[in-house]
């Protein structure tokens, strides 16, 4: 029985075929997938803020994309995903409010979540596959742990798969 | 310092310029409507960020968010949320059209959104401004209407960086109908210092 795994917010999760792993909600959260399409093994972290380091209260390690993309790495490794066929997904980002004024660097939060990502994905040789991210709705996303596909989900438009 | 050592104290205080926010709000929104408006007492709720997303009932429930800056004597941001069943109720009745009318909103309603949630929202800045003798200024209202998850993970990010819990006041106000809200401030670390400071609240 396939089992749907449900990511919470600044949480991240595994998981293997059958099973599918989803988070609700992305604003200006990343939600960043690890796939080995070999062995069918996945994982999908929430990542909430880009930089563990800038951060002094940072004792959750799955709210930052450094450190949670990190931890996520080396769970699905320990999984028994293959370093070399891991590959990524990044969906999220986006600006929830087009602010202009002192509270815009936060507000922008989502593209630093989104660069730090990729820049983290880089650092562990992860080719980044598929990426939708930026522009200013909401989105949920969900991991099939069978084919590697990730499906966007946002109000008012159609399901995308990535 | 950090929230997790806020005292019931400061829950109080919380709740109190809640009390007096939604009576400001109420009051506005009575005369600019020119209904009978009466209010409930707020509920101060202290949640884990993570638990944030859900924290308004149903994590992809469409939600309209009102957003705004706030500065001078206190620097930070502040957001009111509502269900889309209040903010039809609202701008149906600033409209002066029918309750049942349940179309999407055009430019004209969004506007009307954008200033209703202005008016609440200078409602509770001014009840703090009372209570704490601080000059605060919003800015002008931005606006989105999206999953509920999504909307709250600005907050969430916003709290997210100075540790693991926030904070929200939930009100509800109304008289044939309870609108239903949530009032979310975001003060900057200093500023919550300057906050408690200013209500003789020692940590």
């Amino acid at each position: 029985m396939a089992e749907v795994i449900k990511v919470g917010m600044a949480d991240l999760k595994t998981g293997k075929a059958p099973d599918s792993l989803t988070t609700i909600g992305l604003g200006s959260c990343c939600g960043v997938t690890l796939y080995d399409p070999v062995s069918k093994i996945g994982g999908l972290a929430h990542v909430m803020l880009p930089d563990s380091t800038a951060i002094k209260n940072n004792s959750n390690i799955a709210k930052f994309a450094d450190t949670g993309i990190q931890e996520l790495y080396d769970q699905v490794i320990k999984l028994g995903a293959s370093k070399i066929r891991l590959v990524a997904k990044i969906a999220g980002g986006a600006k929830m409010f087009e602010v202009s004024g002192a509270a815009a660097a936060t507000i922008n939060v989502g593209e630093r979540n989104a660069q730090a990502s990729r820049d983290k994905l880089k650092q562990l040789g992860v080719k980044i596959v598929a990426e939708d991210t930026g522009l200013n709705y909401g989105r949920t996303v969900i991991l099939d742990c069978n084919t590697g596909d990730y499906t966007i989900k946002a109000v008012g438009k159609d399901p995308k798969v990535i | 310092m950090n929230l997790e050592n806020v005292s019931d104290m400061y829950c109080d205080v919380l709740k109190e310029i809640g009390n007096i926010g939604a009576g400001n709000a109420t009051t506005a929104i009575a005369s600019m409507l020119g209904v009978k408006v009466d209010m409930k007492v707020p509920s101060v709720k202290f949640m884990d960020v993570s638990e944030m997303g859900g924290a308004l009932g149903d994590e992809e429930a469409m939600v309209v968010g009102i957003f705004l800056e706030v500065e001078l004597d206190i620097n930070g941001s502040m957001m009111f949320i509502m269900d889309m069943d209040s903010a039809h109720f609202l701008v149906n009745s600033l409209m002066m059209r029918d309750k049942s009318y349940m179309e999407d909103f055009d430019e004209m309603d969004l506007s009307a959104i954008k200033e209703i949630g202005n008016i609440i929202a200078a409602s509770y800045l001014s009840a703090l401004s009372g209570l704490t003798g601080m000059t605060i200024s919003p800015s002008v209202p931005y606006l989105a209407i999206d999953m509920a998850a999504a909307i709250l993970s600005v907050p969430a990010i916003q709290f997210g960086v100075m540790g693991d819990n926030a904070l929200m006041i939930q009100t509800e106000f109304g008289d044939d109908y309870q609108v239903k809200g949530s009032f979310i401030l975001m003060p900057d670390e200093d500023s919550y210092d300057k906050i408690l400071k200013s209500l003789g609240v020692v940590m």
